[in-house]
């Protein structure tokens, strides 16, 4: 407690009435109470970060999707998204019924931890050549010998490359956000440039089936 | 053996610095607190690495775990445009104060024939409002009529604003008024239902999303 105000002065006998002489302490508790009491609430109350975005850049919708051919693109991995699973293959899609040079096309089983399997080291050892290179272009930026625009230009020319990794996202009905999200986080510290999502095909989701 | 003399009185104890103190974090909290509108929905969403700051701007759908659809337009301004047009082309009635409460609240969700209702319900209890979103189904498109007008309305204020602020001798950046749109998924909420509203704004012609996520740290190696 503050201070407990005592009654100063008090009665006397006789003589002269004299001016209090009490304290002048007031009682601060009640105050004090207050301001602790307002303070837990605010601490308790706001919210310091605000959320974040993620930006992410979706194919424009074509009305006339017939006449509409993949385009072939190097490098490419496609990734299916199942529940919580991850799997991929890379290059162009073989059916059983036509296989390619190496067999029809097979999906491997990725995670996002930080083991061997984890899309984090797959994409790192498969986009070495842009993560290196930004590397570079990160360090002129640091150095302040090229602008921000041409530090944005030059990034955007390196994702586009013939060795940098483009990447399809597909995903069945029963993929979650959570996953989807996570993996468009990883693509882009990997420096993935090029993200398409898109849709399954008949052939994919056969495997997928299978793989389940 | 002199007996320790007790000290008389009340003991006291000097509080000031303390009280100071107190009511100098009071201030502080008071003026940094920016607090949050009620929301209908709660939304649990992913993280990722990503440090970009959620705009001003913006249109935003969330959806919720079990897929329901809720909207919600960030400027008073376009969003009172916004339900005008949307009550005129659902020739839906709605009083002039209930318009203008409409224009302060949050994210809603609800069909328009709900509107009236979920309107006349009390702020508090919105939340419990039985819903099941906004219907975005092909034959009833009702989000794809939201954000239409959304993105027409926050396109003319955010023209408006950035005309002031060059007014004002700044020299602004049209890009920072744009209207911005803004996706937000829970964790468990599958993947389709999210497809489904990406596919209204990739109909409206509005490709540029942002997912909505808690910031994580970045991994070094």
């Amino acid at each position: 407690m503050a201070q407990i105000a005592e009654s100063g002065g008090g009665d006397h006998g006789k003589g002269k009435k004299r001016a209090k002489k009490g304290s002048t302490h007031v009682d601060m508790t009640p105050m004090v109470d207050l301001a602790f009491l307002l303070l837990t609430f605010f601490v308790l109350t706001s919210t310091f970060s605000k959320p974040k975005v993620m930006p992410l850049n979706y194919p424009a919708k074509v009305k006339d999707e017939t006449d509409v051919k993949p385009p072939k693109a190097n490098n490419v991995v496609t990734f299916l998204l199942t529940d919580d699973k991850v799997y991929y293959y890379r290059g162009e899609f073989y059916p059983k019924s036509r296989p390619g040079a190496n067999g029809p096309t097979e999906l491997s089983e990725a995670d996002f931890g930080s083991g061997e399997n984890s899309v984090r080291k797959l994409l790192a050892s498969w986009n070495e050549y842009v993560i290196k290179n930004k590397v570079e272009l990160d360090k002129k930026l640091d150095a302040k010998q090229i602008a921000d625009t041409t530090y944005e230009r030059k990034l955007n020319d390196l994702t586009v490359k013939r060795e940098a990794v483009k990447v399809l996202i597909k995903t069945d009905d029963k993929a979650l956000c959570k996953s989807f999200i996570d993996l468009v986080d990883e693509l882009k510290i990997a420096s993935v440039g090029v993200i398409a999502p898109t849709d399954l095909s008949a052939g994919e989701k056969e495997l997928l089936k299978a793989k389940n | 053996m002199p007996k320790i003399k007790m000290p008389k009185g009340t003991p006291s104890i000097d509080m000031t610095p303390m009280v100071d103190l107190a009511f100098l974090l009071v201030t502080f909290f008071m003026l940094t607190a920016s607090f949050r509108n009620a929301e209908p929905v709660t939304v649990e969403t992913p993280s990722s690495i990503s440090d970009k700051i959620i705009p001003e701007n913006i249109l935003m759908v969330t959806l919720d775990k079990d897929g329901r659809v809720f909207f919600n337009l960030s400027d008073a301004e376009a969003r009172k445009e916004m339900l005008n047009n949307m009550l005129q082309k659902y020739k839906i009635g709605l009083s002039p104060e209930k318009i203008e409460e409409f224009s302060f609240m949050s994210t809603f969700g609800c069909t328009m024939q709900e509107l009236p209702a979920y309107m006349n319900t009390e702020a508090a209890k919105r939340a419990s409002f039985p819903t099941k979103g906004i219907p975005t189904d092909s034959t009833k498109n009702e989000l794809l009529d939201w954000l239409s007008f959304a993105a027409t309305a926050a396109g003319n204020t955010g023209r408006t604003a950035f005309e002031e602020a060059k007014l004002k001798g700044a020299e602004p950046k049209m890009e920072d008024f744009k209207p911005k749109f803004i996706l937000r998924v829970d964790s468990k909420t599958l993947y389709k239902d999210a497809q489904v509203v990406i596919d209204v704004f990739r109909e409206l012609n509005l490709n540029n999303l942002n997912f909505v996520t808690s910031a994580e740290a970045i991994p070094v190696n």
